[in-house]
This record gives structure tokens, C-alpha cells and sequence, in this order.
């Protein structure tokens, strides 16, 4: 850490007013040098719950309110695959200079959780901050940080008469407590709460009780000790907050999904959920009807099956899952590719091979995803970096499978997917659907009939009809086995080759029609970094790292589909060395490129790995760098 | 026995209520054995939608993997066909009438198709009555592997190599009564006349249509010892009743002495007239057609006939709630919503 950076010089006012009325004595009990600089917007608070005990609309509540008062903030759950009982935790960081990226420690720690608390508390830096409920007695354990005992049960009985509502009401009191200690607006956590309970005045009441409870018990019993402060900015204003799975949702129903088949999933499944909500909303008719189908399938090869039967019947279908699904998905991605079939898979990427770890996040599906399916079977794959991204990848993947009339892949990960993030507001889509090469009824009578899979057009992409097509000549034979141009069953070397051919060329043009990569920053530096996805939020904060304590510039181009651009050959060939960082063991994203740059440039890659399944924080990749450049 | 009678046009081939010749429900030629039961069930799929006059671009035809599967290459080739991945079609069925809700669809399966690797998505298309004609054409063996036992075989029966199966058949009718299939049926490839009105039954049918059409497969599982073959089914063939059929746009009277028939006003106002030949056999009646079959599966008869019948429980399509016109081609104007609902989306995620 390098505090000298963040630090703002200011001495804590409000302490000498407690340590002129006695407060002291508690300072000194805890042994702790209270006499430090102020941190302001510059720290990490860490909610330690146990899973099942509703913290999460308080948490939710916390992030808000700090997002609400101007101030670049992101929030991570780091959650149990448990229904209740396990540990969770929920850190926000608020950060002035808007990293939003995961942090190793957080200062404050908010400790609810018996089971975890003592190991929470040993964790936190020396001079760190401790909230927690004054049964546990945690002072034992630390002389080193600040702790604020409040009595939760006593406070929440106070606001709350029913006992079975004290569970989750009492989170709200550390809110409360929270806001007081940080400074935090209280009118600002009003506000969110009014929001979060919009129709529901006895609950915005009874929350509103046990914040206000927890606030004032702070500002009467628990003096300021610590040097953490929540100010005013101006940085969040016209932003929105979201997480990425709802972004996907978004982005599927303004692209005019009509098809979705899924199974559900972790931590897929709020993709659909939010998918199915807007599309209830948004999409019925005047006469009350659906202008769409969303089916819950036995299985993700049922849910694929469906999203294929319906992109070949015409509809704009998706599916959203993980790992576990993907593999389920193979043999029909297979036939999606071969048969020529649009259709939409958001992979919300976790940790680990089989079942592996269900709510930790991961990269590490990038090379089964591309090659999904036996036999010389490719994907398009589209990688969103950020929550607008998920919105605008998701419906630019609908176009696209349209458009190349093939499965479209898009990896998201548990991360992006599931944490709330901060983005500017997504716009309309500017260009109207692209439904892809249709034959109508007029067209073969025009045409006298046409050939499937043959490449008149020269963009190797065949045209095709749809059933229902009121023409004797519209229909044709879809099928997974081999065919020729027309259609036709083959066992002919030439005719499969001719067919395998026209499909490598159609992936390669699609490096033009997938988004293009973003040049991060691309100057004069030797070094580069390519990286895809939720790394993008380390990595810029790794760079301003690196940049500030070792004075080493590098360039940045962050990756956005596979087939890879051409601009991305063209990075590795002006780079002398090319750091690719990602969240997967095998160096799958390397790999991937290796496999498609010039021989010659292959010896530029390395590659800084992170896969333990918390998400990515910007030191690992420092320290890394750093090791590997040799500085 | 009412009969469908087909109006001619003097001169030229004989056409269909909606003016096609037979020829253009034609397919390519078979590349099926030469005798395969499987030959006479496209004909008879031929001759049924002839005969109902439906449109061949409004049928999609659906298929798995397997000798059963290759079969909607060999009828109607001016419909729509998806051949697809061994014992998924069910689910690609679902997604193609989801997107095309008014088309008629009819798959064609094997019982290893379904009843082995299919199983798992054959249970819940029959759970979901997705509107659709699912044909077993079901020999008992594995074909194009080259005679292998499949999950419909029937417990003692022998391959020609001798092996005995010892595991009992799923009768896929049973199943499909008691998981929400609401036309149930088996027939015999061999039995021209009961397919022929079982097929156009089900044409006039909305909702799951199963039916098990035994169709020996004259390579592998014909010989003696075989339940699936020819000369087994001619002698063991037990018709539970005798289908006549009169389609909507036929105007025929049809006479039958009281309580010997069981008719059934189809969907589509057809009638569907089942002549009992067991004692009161209502097709109605779920707990009973399961009895039923049970029971005569215990006699070592096979029963034929259309087992279960309901016209009035609500399709998928239905629960589903979806527009008239076809999801596929709804447009743009309906599927994208409008820039004021982002907009509203994105103030409410504001600060």
C-alpha cells in the first residue's frame, strides 16, 4: 500500500473534541495511536454475515448510500454455495480515484458473524476498524485497531416489536452504526431506502427505526476514533448502478429476444430473471398476450436444443449458463456450428473444473467455449469487460448470430455478472435489428429456388428460409450430418471439404464483424498487456500502480471477441513483450492467441495468472509484473 | 367404415381438397432396407397428409438420429426438416414451434431414439403437451449399429446372434398416457389401414400426439424369437378398437350401432369414431388405458389402437399465453421495446 499517496493531511477533528471529554481513556485502553491523517474515500468496508440472514438489501442499502453521496464505490459478495449458515462476506470499496477492482484487506470491518469474527478481526490492518456486535468480545484478539461494540439484539428490540422481523431488520442498525462512524449522509441512506421500499411504507418505516436507531447509538455511545471518513464528491452523478447478469438481461431484451430455454444455474441464473422480468413488463401484447416464451428446460442440453429449434425456425433465441452447462451444451454447439444456427449463450463464468467452486469467479471456460463440440467446431465468442458491455455485447450477439447464422457465445463471469457496479447509463441501440441473409416468399419467386449452403454472395455466409415460408421451394434439409452446398446429404471428400472450407473462411471474416478491441492506452511503451473481461478493473489500477512506483509506462489493449481483430496481431507485433492477464490456470486466453499470431510473435507472450476464484485485485498483478520484468 | 373421399379433377392427377397432386408430398428415395417397416410409415405419412390437405410448407418435420430419423428425407420434401442430434428432438421441436406456433410439426423417432438416449427429453415433451405428431418407429434394435437391443425390446426376446434380452420394454404408450400425451396410440407398419386413420387422426389433433408404430426392421430383429417382426405382429396383433375417421371437410355420414363406438369430436371438427372391439374400452379413461396396457403386456399380446384420447387439455402454446402471429417473425416494432423504457430503466438505477 502506499498510504504517503492517498492520505489527505488533516487531523481528525472530531477526535480531540472526545479526546478532551474523556473519550481517551478508551484509545488508550485499546493501545492504538489514534493520531493519524484522515482517509478519506479511500478504504474498503467488509460485512462479515452469515449467509441466509437477509444482510444483502443492507448491504445493498450501504453501497447506495456511498454512491449516493458522490463517491466512486463498488461492492463484492463473497458468498457460500450454502442456502443458510455459511459465511458471507460483502465488501464496499469506495475509492476517490474510481478503482472499482477487489482490494486484499478492508479497513472497517463490520463483524457479525461468531463463527468468523475472531479470523476476521485478525485479518484487518493495524490501525483497521472493527463494528461489531459487543457480545462477541473481539478486543482480546487486537490492540492494534479500533472497535466499536454496539448491541445489535438490545438496539433491534427497541425498533422492532416482532420477533420474527428482528433477523433482518437488525442489519439495518449496523447501517446505521456504519453511516455515523464513516460519516455518511443519513439523509442520503433515507432516500435509498425510500427507494429500495418504494410502495412499502410500514417496511421503509420499520428499516428506516433501525438505521436511525443504529446511527444515533453511535453518535451517543461510540466516539470516532479511527481516521475513516465518506465525503461529498461529484463523480457519480447521471451514473447508474447495476450488475453485469442484469446488464445480459437487458441487453437480450433490447435486442428483441423472443426464444429463451434455460436451466438454472449458478451464477447464471439472475441473467434469465432479470431477462423474464423485463420481458413481462415490456413485452405483452395490447390484448394481454406474450410476444415472447420463456421456458424453464429439463436440462441444459434441453435448454441449447430449444435455443437452436427456435434460431432455426427464425426467433431470436438465448440461453444463459456456466461451466457445468456448457459442458452439457457441447454435442448441440457442435450442430449449431455445423447446420448453420443462430442462437445466444451467455456463460457466466465460476471457478474450477466440475463442479468446482459455484460462487467464486473464473476466466477459465475460454478455450472450452471457443472449441465447444467435437470435430473442427469453432465459436464466436463475445467478452464484455464492464456492465454496459454486457448490455451492449448482449444484444450486438443476437445481430451476429443473425448475421453469421451461428451459436454466439457470451462470457461474463461470477464477478462482472453478480456484483453491483457502477457505469454510465447504456444508450438505445443505434442500428435496427440485423436479422441476417432470410429468403422470402417474393425472393424465390424471383429466384426460382436457392441452395443453402452455397456462398453466392462471397462472404462465405449462405441464405437461408424460415418455416412457414409460403413457397414450394423455400424449404431445405437441416442436418448435422454431412452435407453439400444444397442442402443435400454427402459422404463426398469434396463436397465436405467445400462446406468445412466456406465455414473456416465465414470465422475468419468475423473478426471484422465482431467488436473491434479497445485500445486502452496504446503509446510509445515496448511493454503491452492484453487481458479480457472483469480483469480490465485490476489491470487499470495495476498500470496507475505500476506507472507510480516503478515509473514504467505500459500499453493496454483490452480484448473483446473471439475470432481475435486484426488490431490484436498488430498490438503483440509492436510490443516486445506482451503481458496477458487473466483468471484461469492454463494461461487459456495465451493460448488461444498463440494460436493465432504469427509464429514469430509467440515468444513475446507471457502470462499473469490469478485463479483462486476471488476476483482480480490490481497488486497481484503488480507484484507479478514487477517479479517477471525484474524491477 | 368411413372412408376420406378425394375430389378429382377430370383431367389431370388426382388432387386434394386444397388442389395438390400426391407427388408433391413426395420425398427422395428411400435409403432404408428394402422391406423396412419404416418405408410403409412415410407412405402412409404421405397419404395422410395428402388426404387431410395440409399444405406442405406448413408441417415441419422433425427428426433425432437413427434408421427412423433419415425416414423425413424420404417424405414431403417441400416442408421444412431438421434432422438433428441423437435423441434431442425434443427439444429442438420445442424451440421450432415456440418460433413457428402455427405450423403443424410431426418428428419422426426411433425406441432407441426415445426410449434409451431420448428419454430424458421425451418425458418432458409428453409433461409439456407440446402440439406436435411424435412417431416411434420402434423395431426393438439399434440399425445402423448393427442390431443392439433397444430399451422397447420385449423381455425374452432373442437377437439372431442368439442373445436373449433380459431386461423388461418401457412401453412408451403407458408412459406417455400417464406423463400428459393426449393422443395416445400404437399401430403396426404392416396394418395400412389402422396407420392411415391413426396418422390423420392425429393430424386433426392439438397437443402431444404419441404414437408407437411397431415397424420390424428386416435385417437385424425379423427372424424367429423376434417380438418386433412381421410374422409376430400378424399373429399377435390385438386392435383394442377400429379407427374410422371422418375429416372436417368431409361430408359423411357414418351409421354405427349405439354403444359399440366411442366417438370423439376432434379439434379441428373432425370426428374421430373408435370402434370398441375390447369390452367398453373408453379412451378417456387415463388409469384404466394404463391397466390395460399392463395387463396385456402380461398376456404377451400387443394391443394396437388408439389408447387415450383428450381433446380439451390446454397445449404449451396455450399455457404459454402467446400472440396469434409467429414469434419468428414478429417485428421490430414489437420485439425491441421502445427508447423511453431504457430510458425509465436507466432513472431507476440512478443515484
Amino acid at each position: 500500500m502506499r498510504e504517503s499517496d492517498r492520505v489527505v493531511p488533516e487531523i481528525i477533528g472530531r477526535e480531540f473534541r472526545h479526546m478532551a471529554t474523556g473519550d481517551l481513556a478508551l484509545g488508550q485502553e485499546q493501545g492504538i495511536t489514534i493520531a493519524r491523517e484522515r482517509v478519506i474515500n479511500d478504504f474498503s468496508i467488509n460485512v462479515a454475515t452469515v449467509n441466509g440472514s437477509g444482510s444483502q438489501s443492507a448491504n445493498s442499502v450501504l453501497l447506495k448510500s456511498i454512491f449516493g453521496m458522490g463517491v466512486p464505490v463498488s461492492g463484492k459478495n463473497l458468498f457460500p454455495s450454502n442456502i443458510a449458515g455459511l459465511p458471507t462476506w460483502y465488501t464496499i470499496r469506495a475509492s476517490k480515484d474510481n478503482y472499482v477492482a477487489r482490494t486484499r484487506g478492508a479497513e472497517v470491518l463490520v463483524a457479525l458473524n461468531p463463527d468468523t469474527a475472531k479470523q476476521d478481526v485478525l485479518t484487518l490492518p493495524s490501525g483497521g476498524v472493527v463494528i461489531y456486535e459487543e457480545k462477541l468480545n473481539l478486543k482480546q484478539y487486537r490492540d492494534d485497531v479500533v472497535f466499536y461494540p454496539v448491541p445489535f439484539d438490545t438496539i433491534t428490540a427497541t425498533v422492532c416489536a416482532e420477533a420474527k422481523l428482528r433477523k433482518l431488520v437488525r442489519n439495518m442498525v449496523y447501517v446505521g452504526a456504519v453511516a455515523q462512524i464513516l460519516s455518511i449522509d443519513l439523509g442520503v441512506v433515507e432516500s435509498g431506502l425510500r427507494k429500495q421500499f418504494a410502495k412499502k411504507q410500514k417496511v421503509f418505516d420499520l428499516n428506516f427505526g433501525a438505521v436511525k436507531a443504529g446511527f444515533d447509538y453511535a453518535a451517543e455511545k461510540l466516539p470516532k476514533q479511527d481516521p475513516y471518513f465518506i465525503e461529498r464528491m461529484d463523480q457519480t452523478a447521471g451514473k447508474i448502478m447495476i450488475d453485469g447478469n442484469a446488464a445480459c438481461g437487458m441487453g437480450a431484451v433490447f435486442a428483441g429476444v423472443t426464444v429463451v430455454a434455460w436451466y438454472p444455474i449458478t451464477p447464471s441464473t439472475s441473467v434469465v430473471e432479470a431477462t423474464t422480468d423485463l420481458l413481462k413488463k415490456l413485452r405483452v401484447s395490447p390484448e394481454g398476450k406474450a410476444t415472447y416464451a420463456v421456458i424453464q428446460a429439463e436440462d441444459e442440453l434441453a435448454a441449447i436444443g430449444m435455443v437452436l429449434g427456435a434460431g432455426w425456425a427464425g426467433a431470436r433465441s438465448m440461453t444463459a449458463t456456466s461451466g457445468p452447462g456448457i459442458s452439457l451444451m457441447a454435442e448441440f454447439s457442435g450442430l449449431g456450428y455445423y447446420a448453420e444456427i443462430p442462437g445466444v449463450i451467455f456463460d457466466v463464468q465460476r471457478t474450477g473444473p466440475s463442479t468446482g467452486m459455484p460462487t467464486r469467479t473464473s476466466q477459465a471456460d475460454l478455450l472450452s467455449v471457443a472449441f465447444l463440440s467435437h470435430g473442427d467446431t469453432k465459436h464466436v465468442v463475445l467478452l464484455p469487460g464492464n456492465v454496459k458491455e454486457c448490455y451492449e455485447l448482449g444484444y450486438a450477439a443476437f445481430d451476429l448470430a443473425e448475421r453469421l447464422q451461428t451459436p454466439v457465445f457470451v462470457l461474463s463471469d461470477l464477478d462482472l455478472g453478480m456484483n453491483n457496479w457502477m457505469s454510465e447509463p447504456f444508450d438505445y441501440p443505434t442500428t435496427p435489428q440485423d436479422r441476417g441473409k432470410v429468403l422470402t416468399k417474393d425472393d424465390l419467386d424471383k429466384l426460382g429456388g436457392f441452395a443453402r449452403y452455397r456462398d453466392v454472395d462471397g462472404d462465405a455466409i449462405g441464405w437461408r428460409t424460415l418455416p412457414g415460408t409460403d413457397h414450394p421451394k423455400a424449404a431445405y434439409f437441416t442436418r448435422g450430418s454431412g452435407h453439400n452446398d444444397a442442402a443435400g446429404y454427402t459422404e463426398k471428400p469434396d463436397e465436405y471439404v467445400e462446406v468445412m472450407d466456406r465455414l473456416s473462411r465465414k470465422f475468419d471474416n468475423a473478426r471484422k464483424l465482431v467488436p473491434a478491441p479497445v485500445a486502452v492506452k496504446d503509446g510509445t511503451s515496448k511493454i503491452g498487456f492484453l487481458a479480457y473481461g472483469s480483469t480490465d478493473f485490476a489491470l487499470r489500477e495495476s498500470m496507475d500502480q505500476i506507472k507510480k512506483e516503478y515509473g514504467q509506462d505500459v500499453d493496454y489493449m483490452r480484448i473483446r471477441a473471439y475470432p481475435f481483430a486484426h488490431e490484436i496481431h498488430d498490438f503483440v507485433a509492436s510490443h516486445e513483450r506482451v503481458y496477458v492477464v487473466e483468471q484461469d490456470r492454463d494461461a487459456q486466453l495465451a493460448s488461444l492467441l498463440k494460436l493465432d499470431i504469427p509464429a514469430e510473435h509467440v515468444t513475446r507472450l507471457r502470462s499473469i495468472l490469478h485463479y483462486n476464484g476471488l476476483p482480480l485485485d490490481a497488486r497481484t498483478i503488480t507484484e507479478e509484473f514487477a517479479t517477471k520484468e525484474g524491477l | 367404415m368411413a372412408t376420406a373421399t378425394v375430389p378429382n379433377t377430370p383431367a389431370g392427377p388426382k388432387v386434394n381438397h386444397i388442389g395438390l397432386p400426391v407427388l408433391e408430398y413426395r420425398g427422395n428415395k428411400t435409403t432404408l432396407c428394402a422391406g423396412c417397416g419404416h418405408n410403409a410409415i412415410s407412405e402412409r405419412i404421405i397419404d395422410a397428409m395428402w388426404e387431410m390437405g395440409v399444405k406442405p410448407e406448413r408441417v415441419m418435420k422433425m427428426s433425432g438420429i437413427g434408421c427412423s430419423s433419415k425416414s423425413p428425407a424420404y417424405f414431403m420434401n417441400r416442408s421444412h426438416s431438421f434432422n438433428s442430434v441423437h435423441g434431442r428432438m425434443p427439444s429442438v421441436s420445442t424451440g421450432a414451434i415456440l418460433a413457428q406456433h402455427q405450423m403443424k410439426m410431426l418428428g419422426v423417432s426411433g425406441d432407441g431414439d426415445t426410449a434409451s438416449i431420448g428419454m430424458g427429453q421425451f418425458v418432458h415433451l409428453l409433461r409439456r403437451n407440446l402440439p406436435m405428431i411424435y412417431i416411434i418407429e420402434d423395431n426393438g434394435v439399434y440399425g445402423l449399429t448393427k442390431g443392439q437391443f433397444s430399451a422397447t425390446a420385449d423381455l425374452g426376446s432373442r437377437l439372431k446372434t442368439g442373445v436373449i434380452n433380459d431386461l423388461p420394454a418401457i412401453d412408451t404408450c403407458a408412459l406417455a398416457i400417464q406423463l400428459g400425451a393426449t393422443f395416445v396410440g400404437r399401430s403396426f407398419s404392416g396394418d395400412k389401414r389402422q396407420l392411415l386413420s391413426m396418422l390423420k387422426a392425429a393430424i386433426a389433433h392439438k397437443g402431444t400426439v404419441m404414437l408407437d408404430v411397431i415397424s420390424p426392421c428386416v435385417t437385424f430383429n425379423d427372424h424367429e424369437g423376434s417380438t418386433k417382426s412381421y410374422k409376430f405382429m400378424q399373429e399377435n396383433d390385438e386392435p383394442i378398437n377400429e379407427i374410422g375417421f371422418v375429416a372436417s371437410f368431409e361430408d359423411i355420414e357414418v351409421d354405427y350401432e349405439s354403444g359399440a363406438v366411442y366417438d370423439v369430436e376432434m379439434h379441428d371438427g373432425s370426428n374421430l369414431h373408435l370402434r370398441k372391439l375390447h369390452e367398453d374400452y373408453d379412451p378417456t379413461d387415463k388409469a384404466n388405458a394404463v391397466r390395460t396396457l399392463m395387463e396385456s403386456s402380461a398376456n404377451d399380446e400387443i394391443l394396437t389402437g388408439v389408447f387415450y384420447i383428450d381433446t380439451q387439455k390446454p397445449t404449451f402454446i396455450d399455457l404459454l399465453n402467446l400472440v396469434d402471429e409467429p414469434l419468428a417473425t414478429l417485428p421490430e416494432s414489437v420485439t425491441r421495446p421502445p427508447k423511453a423504457a431504457l430510458d425509465n430503466l436507466m432513472a431507476s438505477l440512478q443515484q
